[in-house]
């Protein structure tokens, strides 16, 4: 299978040049094959999220390289960006960043916007992701109205809206009880079935067994790869 | 969690995912901000209501005295010089009784024999009395006239017949009476052949004319009564105690209006020089042309109109800073919005267009609004401060283009702003 995302010794530095200067990702390189179900632990302040904004086209590496399905990230612009995230890459993030002003239902619907589904099917198909992870009766609700756990999945049911290629995922469990826990990663292991890449961020080694393979980050360097056998 | 099934299929192919959000659609995203912020976004507008309100006023009242003024010159007669005799003060003292009695017939004859270019002349005097018919009587003017004052002055036959020369020349009792005095003495019937009084003297109605309405200056044309200039001195002037062959007007009309300023300057000299005015002396007599009557109002309405347009524009700009400053504070407030936005897809292009159409939504809303409330208040001008006004499609319009250019303007600024923020920094705060 042909790698979907290919870092070839990305660097990542903040405030380059000056006394400030953090170097967040240090020579990172890492091949995940489409398909693959691959974690990315880490302690806090290792590096992880500025790898997922990476992966995910939100930022741009300092030096290095960076295919996305096969494309360079270095030669799109901002819109070229925005045109790869949409149309391949689904973002569960760790502070859920879901909107205040509207609803779980409006929340979830939002992809579909931006790929012009017409309203009443975006409706139709929320409505539906949202009963798919059990929030059926919160759908007009607002997130202030929803505790951390259903926020947290009215998040997933988002960023699953469009099937897209690959799902990132930013402690996606972080927030919910060990049973839900499970069944969102039970959920992941069967995207993983259907042919989805899913990359999952988390600081918890036990969540990070689920996945096919784990990518360890510390200081910016990934300084280890083991794979479940017989991945 | 029990039907997470669901959400469980083949990744959708990135082609099928080409789509991207209409125009709709991000006016749907705009209206939706906009409702959750209701009152700010009115009060964002009332900058764009005033000045709408203003245009709006501005151009149906400037559009309406015009169109009045037109009315009005085309009423009366543009071709048409006017002569009296001056009333005003000389060195400071009001001047005697006779240089209120300084036309006369001698000047008119004068004036028809030796001035080419004054094609109509006509002798006036005037006064008011009481005129009777059978039980009803009314207050009127009386005007003592020539012929060439009804083709001077365009007025036209409703009913009956115009003064015969024999009428002028022998001083018949014959009247024309105005709209107005028909209604008020006859009501609807046929006022011709009927005797009327007017003072103690009695009149034959020979005749009505076609109603002229308002003038400009607010007065009713239609009340009045025309008698032959020669009656109305030998029967109606007994009151008035006038040197004989004296004139209180003349008015004399020209075949082109090219032709005024010449024929004016004639009748000044030519009056000079027959009332014996030593040069630098002061006239005994004022020449008024209507165009320049009519002018002056124009320039009044014109100043109105500037005075307005710089209410309007000064009131566009300030509610389009205003527009400018919200938006700039929501782009501010709504950054994570933005850059979860950008983060699902859309593109710096989705997102400016979304700032813009919240800022032209606010301004066209603003712009309705305003439509409204200067609508009204056009009406309202001319219901009670008797202001004629036009209101027409084109106004509106107008005033609707000026709303959404002022929101797309000030707008840019900020939605631009909104779509050269990066994601990260956008979702990081």
């Amino acid at each position: 299978m042909s790698p979907v995302i290919e870092l070839n010794t990305i660097s990542k530095v903040y405030a380059a040049g000056t006394a400030a200067e953090v170097v967040a990702l240090d020579q990172v390189s890492a091949r995940i094959l489409r398909g693959e179900f691959v974690a990315i632990v880490g302690p806090s302040g290792s590096g992880k999220s500025t790898l997922m904004n990476i992966i995910g086209c939100l930022d741009t590496p300092s030096s290095g390289s960076y295919r996305c399905s096969g494309v360079d990230v270095a030669d799109l612009d901002a819109s070229a960006r925005a045109e790869l995230r949409r149309t391949q890459i689904g973002f569960v993030f760790q502070g859920f960043h879901l909107l205040p002003r509207m609803t779980a239902l409006e929340n979830v619907a939002l992809p579909l916007t931006y790929v012009g589904v017409p309203k009443a099917q975006r409706r139709e198909r929320a409505a539906r992701a949202l009963q798919a992870v059990g929030l059926a009766d919160r759908a007009e609700h607002r997130p202030n109205e929803l505790s951390g756990g259903q926020q947290q999945r009215v998040a997933i049911a988002r960023a699953l809206i469009n099937r897209p290629a690959i799902l990132l995922a930013d402690e996606p469990t972080g927030a919910l009880d060990s049973h839900t826990g499970e069944e969102i990663l039970a959920l992941f292991e069967q995207l993983r079935i259907a042919g989805h890449t899913v990359i999952l961020i988390t600081h918890d080694p036990a969540v990070a067994d689920h996945a096919d393979r784990t990518l360890q980050i510390h200081d910016g360097h990934l300084v280890e790869v083991e794979s479940k056998e017989g991945a | 969690m029990s039907r997470l099934e669901a959400l469980i299929g083949a990744p959708t192919e990135a082609s099928a995912l080409s789509g991207r959000a209409t125009l709709f659609d991000i006016l749907g995203m705009a209206i939706y901000a906009l409702r959750g912020n209701w009152m700010r976004s009115t009060l964002t507008a009332l900058g764009v209501i005033i000045g709408i309100a203003a245009v709006i006023i501005m151009v149906s009242v400037g559009q309406g005295t015009q169109a009045r003024l037109d009315e009005t010159m085309a009423r009366l007669g543009s071709n048409r010089i006017e002569v009296m005799p001056n009333f005003g003060q000389s060195r400071g003292v009001r001047m005697g009784a006779e240089s209120s009695f300084s036309l006369t017939t001698r000047d008119a004859q004068a004036i028809r024999q030796r001035i080419p270019g004054a094609t109509y002349v006509s002798g006036m005097i005037r006064g008011g009395t009481q005129v009777i018919a059978a039980e009803q009587n009314w207050s009127t003017q009386w005007n003592g006239v020539e012929a060439d004052y009804f083709i001077v002055n365009d007025w036209k036959l409703a009913r009956g017949d115009t003064f015969s020369d024999a009428d002028y020349r022998g001083a018949a009792t014959h009247a024309i009476i105005g709209e107005t005095v028909r209604e008020k003495l006859f009501g609807d019937s046929d006022p011709v052949g009927t005797m009327i009084r007017v003072g103690r003297v009695p009149f034959t109605v020979i005749g009505e004319v076609a109603p002229k309405g308002e003038s400009g200056w607010g007065g009713d044309m239609d009340d009045v009564i025309f008698v032959p200039l020669e009656t109305a001195r030998r029967r109606l002037m007994g009151q008035l105690e006038m040197p004989p062959g004296t004139l209180m007007r003349i008015t004399v009309g020209t075949s082109t209006a090219d032709d005024l300023p010449e024929v004016e300057s004639a009748l000044n000299d030519l009056l000079r020089e027959l009332h014996k005015i030593e040069p630098g002396g002061e006239d005994d007599f004022r020449v008024r042309n209507l165009t320049e009557l009519v002018g002056a109002r124009t320039e009044t309405t014109r100043l109105m109109s500037m005075l307005l347009a710089a209410v309007a524009t000064i009131s566009l700009i300030v509610g389009g800073i205003g527009i400018m400053n919200i938006m700039l504070v929501s782009v501010t407030e709504r950054i994570r919005e933005i850059g979860l936005r950008m983060a699902i897809g859309a593109t710096p292009g989705d997102i400016q267009k979304q700032f813009l159409a919240e800022a032209m939504l606010i301004s066209l809303g603003g712009g309705v609004i305003g439509i409204a409330i200067g609508v009204g208040g056009a009406m309202l001008a001319s219901r009670y401060g008797s202001l004629p006004i036009e209101l027409n499609l084109q106004v509106i319009l107008l005033a609707t283009g000026f709303a959404v250019a002022t929101g797309l303007f000030f707008g840019y600024y900020p939605a631009q702003k909104a779509a050269r923020l990066d994601p990260i920094e956008a979702l990081r705060q």
